[in-house]
């Protein structure tokens, strides 16, 4: 199936699957602290909650959007969204896979979907997924005997409301920046985990499992709490094409470590991106953070963006603890219209404390990719080191690629290094390929896939098969 | 294998595998092939001789299907087949191999993953089942050893960081794997130190077989005392000025280069 069969396809069913009921639940477009009450008091939040946002709303009012990344769209009207809808009416969604369109699980097919996933993903109501539903309960099961928590946010407001007002917004401030102040308004919901102190959590913890939330909505919020000593393992997102209604997407996640505690976050974010033309994409402006409170505590970010018109988004470390560690790992595609300005910031405030960047941008058809980092070593933060390296490969000469690293050094004995590097597919290595037999298709994924090596292997196992296929078929044609 | 032995015999047993017919090739606008003709049946070994520039690598990557080349007139069949409206990968698929003179690097990708990709597509062509990663490996480690290559060396990004001996021991272990109907081997011999030049030697004779037959393209003799061939052939100007036995190699060797292009010029 060729892209754009693909493109048309998702586009199609978002107009089909969410013919959009006029339910009482659903408010006006527009916002005011009406309706951050309303979300409040629907999901029944303590007043600290509802403080929080109210304060985030006011000073939301005084906020500009922000312009100074490498991305050109049309201006967002955010009096024309409406801020709360309840949940879709199970009535609307397909039966079973037997009423999906048949391209769409064909593309399933070709990512390796399991095939349990795929009804979740191609919007079959949830319960009519079995498998999907048993598998979920055991996990929940094994969890809860480590003491993991792992649940919807807004069921974590109800039940461990002390662990959120604790930690909420202390790693993104509901003052951080125009997406994310608006998102401490008027966010719906997202996932909540704390690991207890020395536990190492016993699985992968995926999105994919937090079944109660299938409708998280554009502003979703996240706060993950590594106690000392214990280890988590997340996964955000999922390979196959995601489908949403909504245009603006603007998450928050927040990370917290703590002594000799570690986080690792990986995300595949396969939004919509929009048609040949770019029309119709979901943008992406995400506020992701992570704090290494404790010592010796480790935060990574590895990230493999597909999809989305519009990505900005910067997952950061604060290593504030000594010794501690940040990391981020990027593959970004852009292909037709796509545009994405993404990187990371590494504040190192702790002594010793060390940070690692490896991005891999790759543009194809008239797409736009933009590496933006900032590198800051505090006065505090003797001895601190940081290695960054930043490879753009282009595909074709209408795409492009941008690096844009912002270094400030405020301690003399911190070492910083940077290396970066721009290439093509070059005609002599395809054809090295094909002349052993390789179809221009296979070569060209086996280069790109070569070229993001170092970014895969710090992926879980299974994650990372599924993003080598999923970056095959979003460039898929990309070179004649 | 023995499939496709029997299909070609049933067929015309003395035709040429590859047969090159008055072949002219424009490079940016410029004539670079005036019309070579050449003729090779199975189990024959040729010498392509020449100075820089007369063309030995342009006929070799025409033949390979690389891009970027005009062929104006003259014909080239493979096994019959029209060999010049085939795809590079479906000329590969069908025997044809191409060893590089600079084989390029490509970073991150695994030399093992290149070669198992590459022989299982030679493999479905051929009705074959697909090896897995085990069977592969057995099938490779004996050949690493006669090309004296470390195993570790699978393991690495192809040809990236490979001393220049090394990427001609790897084109010729490739080789060794796909085991090709007609091998063009451009420049195998340059930059080799003599030991490496015997292990390279000695891999290519392994192969020599009477079903399969093999294009050695060089400037030097050398070679061919190793891999001694049934033909031998200068190409000049574009052209192919004199063919001949294995003396003639040794002529070339005596007299240069000028010799035959004084020759030709008379």
């Amino acid at each position: 199936m060729s892209t754009v069969d693909l493109d048309a396809l998702v586009k199609r069913s978002y107009q089909h699957g969410f013919v959009t009921d006029i339910e009482s639940d659903t408010v006006a477009p527009g916002l005011d602290e009406d309706v951050v009450r309303l979300i409040s008091r629907k999901k029944r939040e303590p007043q600290f909650l509802l403080d929080w946002r109210l304060k985030a709303l006011r000073h939301w009012y005084g906020m500009r959007e922000p312009h100074w990344a490498q991305l050109r769209y049309e201006p967002i009207d955010y009096a024309a969204i409406s801020y709360y809808s309840a949940p879709k009416r199970k009535g609307d969604a397909p039966k079973s896979l037997a009423d999906v369109d048949p391209k769409l699980l064909a593309t399933y097919d070709r990512l390796g979907v399991p095939l349990h996933e795929r009804a979740r993903l191609a919007g079959v109501a949830v319960d009519a997924v079995f498998d999907s539903v048993s598998v979920a309960t055991t996990f929940k099961d094994k969890l809860a005997a480590a003491g993991v928590v792992f649940c919807p946010f807004s069921e974590a407001v109800q039940r461990h409301p002390a662990l959120i007002e604790q930690y909420l917004g202390t790693v993104v401030p509901y003052t951080d920046n125009f997406y994310a102040t608006l998102n401490s308004a008027v966010f719906t919901d997202g996932s909540f985990v704390y690991v207890p102190r020395g536990v190492r959590c016993p699985m992968e913890l995926s999105t994919y499992f937090r079944i109660n939330a299938a409708n998280t909505g554009q502003f979703e919020r996240t706060l993950i709490i590594a106690d000392a000593g214990s280890y988590v393992s997340y996964l955000e997102g999922c390979t196959a094409p995601m489908r949403d209604e909504n245009q603006l997407h603007a998450a928050v996640v927040e990370l917290i470590a703590l002594d000799d505690a570690q986080i690792k976050y990986s995300t595949v974010q396969n939004w919509y991106p929009g048609d040949e033309q770019g029309r119709g994409g979901i943008f992406n402006f995400v506020t992701k953070r992570g704090e290494c409170r404790g010592r010796n505590a480790r935060i990574s970010w590895t990230q493999v963006e597909t999809g989305s018109a519009i990505t900005w988004k910067y997952p950061s470390c604060i290593l504030r603890g000594e010794n501690s560690i940040g990391e981020f790992y990027s593959v970004a595609t852009t292909n037709h219209y796509q545009q994405a300005d993404t990187g990371t910031k590494m504040i190192h405030i702790g002594a010793n404390t060390r940070s690692t960047i490896i991005s891999k941008g790759i543009s194809a058809g008239h797409g736009q990719n933009a590496y933006r980092g900032l590198v800051k070593i505090m006065p505090s933060a003797t001895r601190a080191r940081n290695f960054t390296q930043c490879d753009s490969l282009l595909m074709n000469e209408h795409c492009g690629a941008h690096t844009f690293p912002y270094l400030e050094v405020r301690n003399s004995s911190a070492i910083v290094e940077h290396e970066a590097s721009t290439s093509r597919i070059s005609e002599e290595q395809l054809f090295y390929c094909r002349q052993r037999g390789i179809s221009s298709e296979d070569a060209v994924n086996m280069i790109v896939s070569g070229f993001c090596r170092s970014v895969f292997k710090e992926l879980p196992m299974e994650f990372a098969v599924e993003a080598q296929n999923l970056l095959a078929v979003s460039l898929e044609g990309a070179v004649g | 294998m023995s499939g496709t032995r029997d299909t070609a015999a049933v067929s015309t047993p003395a035709a040429a595998l590859l047969e090159v017919r008055d072949l002219h090739v424009r490079v940016g606008g410029q004539a670079v092939l005036k019309g070579v003709s050449l003729s090779v049946r199975a189990g024959e070994v040729h010498a392509l001789m020449g100075p820089n520039g007369s063309g030995k690598s342009t006929l070799a990557f025409v033949l390979a299907g690389r891009p970027g080349y005009e062929i104006t007139s003259g014909s080239a069949s493979f096994e019959g087949r029209d060999l010049l409206t085939l795809a590079p990968e479906d000329r590969a698929r069908a025997g044809l191999f191409l060893g590089f003179q600079y084989p390029v690097e490509i970073p991150g990708v695994n030399n093992a993953y290149l070669l198992k990709a590459a022989l299982n597509a030679a493999r479905r062509e051929r009705g074959l089942t697909e090896l897995d990663a085990f069977e592969f490996l057995s099938l490779v480690r004996a050949k690493t050893q006669l090309m004296h290559i470390d195993e570790s060396f699978l393991g690495r990004a192809v040809n990236e960081g490979f001393s220049g001996g090394e990427k001609k021991r790897n084109e010729i272990l490739q080789m060794l794997v796909l085991e090709p109907k007609l091998a063009l081997l451009d420049e195998t011999d340059s930059g080799l130190d003599i030991d490496a030049m015997r292990i390279v030697a000695n891999g290519i004779n392994s192969l020599r077989a009477a079903d399969r037959s093999i294009v050695l393209v060089t400037h030097y003799q050398r070679l061919l005392e190793y891999v001694v061939p049934d033909f031998v052939h200068v190409l000049a100007g574009g052209r192919i000025l004199r063919s001949g036995d294995r003396s003639l190699a040794l002529e070339l060797e005596r007299r240069g280069y000028d010799w035959i292009s004084g020759q030709a010029a008379a």
